[in-house]
């Protein structure tokens, strides 16, 4: 495997041994020196046209404690804001000799369109392309639901988890569906319905617009945010009556079972989809999943650029 | 094929390895042993047994652990990617403590320099010393083992594998020729 791209790209027994990777990473971030030496002297780009806290510093952190280098590209002060294409960055990057290619994009498929194309000889990793595919925030996501309510080396097989919110614009939810039911949990979403994509009955996910009936039988609770920014139609009333029927607040969360989760892929829109309380939480596991990103980040970046590319390994 | 080493060997070996490590220690209180995975942490898991077993104590008073080293390889670049074992340092960690590498075919000696790379990120131990179920000779770097199960002369044609009953079913150590590979 040279790609990241969709969580279409694994099978069960791929992400399991990503999760099992990352499982034992996680254990070098406890240790004194934080550093492995096992991408020294390769170069991994993070070509972000998309604004992002997380995700690009929790790859550049991934990338670093690795030892490889990383250089850092944002469309804004770039040369794509004098109209540089694609293409032509990709060329650059080449020729600059990047090992792999982390990208976010807000069209869907520009992932798919690099790795395609004879521009990169390195490997792509998705980092969200549009309302398309989000795979390392699925992967981080099913790994913390692993540690806590799975075996920490098993699937989550009997795990029930509801994904919440602005299914329409979210490619963490897209990933997660396909991720966490690969893994053996039943998921359900819950959206109103001018919230659900087009073509959700294909998934392999139940649909519910009841919050509150789906709450108590839950053992993760993942709150999305509302991307107001990709909204060019009205898809709810007002902000409160979106909050009232699809927000976690205090009642909600007394309604769900005592060893239950709450998640957010950040960044949060307090007050809107989840108030402080929840987010701040004791059962809330949302800053713990930024720690687990750089875990994760690790193992991809590990398995996808450590061996000889040539060869069959892990992932194949 | 033919078997260099049978089960008893291997245990009396074994048996022969924890008391040098006793005697060259002073005992068993500053040591920390660490196996690498796989068959060096099962031997680790032996040797703590039978130290434990000869100075009289309870098991649990003997540091055992396990090392991986995969991240610290000097070859991840010629072969595909292998998965991760487990790390596991006992709570005394390394700080001060005689770490015994246990590992169980000594060769080229690249595992144990990747061994001390990823020992110098945790701490700084007292010593380093190294037991070895077989040393099969062909080093390619200046590392040589304090304790030695038994010495295989080999060419580089044959393979050496040591089977463990908790992995393999049963214990032994064989040698196989290019041929029969």
């Amino acid at each position: 495997m040279r790609h990241l791209l969709s969580i279409n790209d694994l099978d069960k027994t791929k992400a399991l041994s990503i999760l099992d990777t990352a499982l034992e990473l996680a254990r070098i971030s406890d240790a004194p020196v934080k550093k492995l030496p096992t991408l020294r002297g390769r170069t991994i780009v993070n070509l972000f046209f998309e604004d992002s806290t997380r995700t690009r510093i929790s790859f550049e952190a991934a990338a670093k404690r690795l030892s490889a280098d990383v250089i850092n590209f944002s469309a804004k002060g770039s040369s794509v804001s004098k109209g540089e294409s694609l293409k032509d960055t990709a060329q650059t990057l080449q020729a600059m000799g990047a090992d792999a290619v982390i990208i976010r994009h807000s069209a869907s498929g520009a992932p798919r369109w690099l790795a395609d194309s004879e521009w990169i000889a390195g490997s792509v990793i998705n980092a969200g392309d549009g309302t398309h595919e989000h795979p390392t925030q699925a992967l981080l996501d099913a790994f913390t639901i692993r540690k806590h309510l799975g075996s920490s080396t098993g699937d989550l097989q009997g795990l029930h988890v509801a994904i919440v919110g602005d299914i329409l614009h979210s490619r963490v939810a897209r990933s997660n569906a396909l991720l966490l039911s690969m893994l053996g949990a039943q998921v359900t979403l819950v959206a109103p319905p001018t919230l659900l994509p087009v073509g959700v009955d294909s998934w392999p996910v139940k649909v519910s617009y009841d919050f509150d009936s789906v709450l108590p039988h839950v053992d993760a609770v993942m709150m999305l945010r509302v991307q107001q920014e990709r909204m060019q139609d009205f898809f709810f009333p007002t902000a409160r009556e979106y909050s009232h029927f699809f927000g976690l607040n205090r009642d909600r969360m007394s309604l769900m079972k005592k060893s239950a989760i709450i998640m957010h892929p950040g960044p949060m829109n307090r007050g809107l989809e989840i108030t402080a309380e929840c987010a701040d939480s004791a059962r809330s596991v949302i800053v713990e999943q930024v720690a687990n990103g750089v875990s994760v980040r690790m193992a991809v970046l590990y398995l996808l650029l450590a061996g000889a590319t040539q060869e069959q390994g892990v992932l194949q | 094929m033919s078997v260099a080493m049978p089960a008893v060997d291997i245990s009396r070996a074994l048996t022969r390895i924890a008391h040098e490590i006793l005697e060259r220690n002073g005992g068993a209180d500053s040591i920390t042993l660490l196996g690498i995975p796989t068959r060096g942490a099962h031997l680790a898991k032996r040797l703590a047994q039978s130290i434990a077993t000869i100075e009289a104590v309870p098991l649990t008073q003997i540091a055992v652990g396990t090392l991986d080293i995969t991240m610290h390889r000097d070859d991840l670049r010629l072969r595909a990617p292998r998965a991760l074992m487990p790390t596991v340092i006992p709570a005394a960690g390394i700080q001060g403590r005689h770490v015994i590498l246990i590992d169980d075919v000594f060769f080229s000696g690249r595992t144990i320099r990747a061994a001390l790379d990823a020992l110098g990120e945790m701490g700084r131990p007292k010593s380093v010393q190294l037991a070895v179920l077989v040393d099969r000779g062909h080093r390619e770097l200046p590392i040589r083992a304090d304790f030695v199960g038994k010495n295989l002369p080999t060419s580089l044609t044959q393979s050496v594998k040591v089977h463990l009953s908790e992995i393999d079913g049963v214990d032994e150590v064989v040698i196989e020729d290019e041929a029969e590979l």
